[in-house]
């Protein structure tokens, strides 16, 4: 398959997607795994719609002179979009995100394939919603996991 | 010379000052169908962004009635007027920080023509010794509504400084 070929594809992940009912969630379930593989044609395009012009993010001097070595990386705030594009991924456009959280615990590398993990830890009824509580974390291509949070998700 | 262990604090007086107090409100322009598209189309490059965000005709057969934006879309991107911007990459012991990251609750969804407005204040701190040196981590809190006056999203975001 050549570089076009969509990064899913190449991995043999499906991005269909998927509503998940409430009643057949069960805590152990895991999400959907959703990637991407991250450079300046990922981060370019994030920065231009959110206006974040960073040096660190756009520049390897600038990247370097904030101590990584390798040169300028990625904005947390993508990941924080990763995560919040697998929950959609997996619960579908009838799902709600009620909260979503994380932590930036190591930096996200040009060309780091980035990978959207959960698992379902609870289910629970709560004011009225049918609420899923997910542990998340966005893994590089090492297993690392750069971005431990968490989610709560209200299915249908 | 000045060294880490030197600074007694980060907390300053500024900081005392506007604990707890709200910043003026900031009002975003009409979120437009376009600003929607653009963000989802970037947010899931290469690949092709869900329909909700882009397809009008799908989007009026869920349950949302219409095109929403994705979850964490920023209506405030591209203001006519801004502060001046603070770099990042210092290496002087107590000028340095990050973003430790955040958590979001979210209430109504972003729809094309919204009108979101905006109010921040500087939560509290805590200050400790860390690998970092002195380190200390402040939480911030945003608080969004829309232009009916119902709650869009609170985001509780951290500042590591250091």
């Amino acid at each position: 398959m050549s570089v076009d070929t969509p990064l899913d594809v190449r991995l043999g992940v499906t991005t269909m997607a998927v509503n998940v009912d409430f009643d057949a969630v069960q805590v152990g379930d895991e999400i959907t795994a959703w990637s991407r593989e991250t450079d300046f044609m990922s981060w370019n395009r994030y920065a231009a719609v959110n206006d974040e012009f960073v040096y660190i993010h756009m520049d390897d001097e600038a990247g370097r002179a904030a101590l990584n070595e390798q040169g300028a990386f990625g904005m947390g705030n993508l990941r924080y979009t990763y995560m919040l594009n697998a929950l959609r991924e997996w619960a579908g456009d009838e799902a709600v995100v009620r909260e979503c959280g994380l932590q930036f615990r190591a930096i996200n590398q040009k060309n780091d394939v980035l990978t959207v993990t959960g698992k379902v830890t609870e289910k629970k009824v709560e004011e009225g919603e049918q609420r899923v509580y997910l542990e998340m974390n966005v893994v590089n291509q090492d297993g690392v996991g750069t971005t431990p949070g968490h989610a709560v998700v209200v299915l249908p | 010379m000045t060294t880490e262990q030197e600074i007694p604090t980060l907390v300053s007086p500024e900081m005392e000052e506007s604990r707890g107090v709200w910043g003026e409100d900031r009002v975003s322009y009409p979120v437009s169908p376009a600003d929607i598209r653009k963000w989802a189309i970037a947010s899931y490059w290469p690949e092709k962004p869900p329909r909700i965000f882009w397809d009008e005709d799908y989007a009026k057969t869920t349950t949302w009635g219409g095109i929403i934006a994705p979850t964490d879309f920023n209506p405030f991107a591209w203001p006519i007027d801004r502060p001046p911007r603070v770099e990042g990459g210092s290496r002087q012991p107590g000028t340095r920080s990050m973003n430790g990251g955040q958590v979001e609750t979210f209430g109504a969804v972003m729809r094309p023509g919204d009108v979101i407005t905006a109010r921040s204040r500087l939560k509290g701190w805590n200050e400790r010794e860390t690998k970092l040196g002195l380190t200390m981590f402040s939480e911030t809190e945003t608080e969004w509504r829309n232009q009916n006056g119902k709650h869009v999203k609170t985001r509780i975001s951290t500042g590591i400084h250091y």
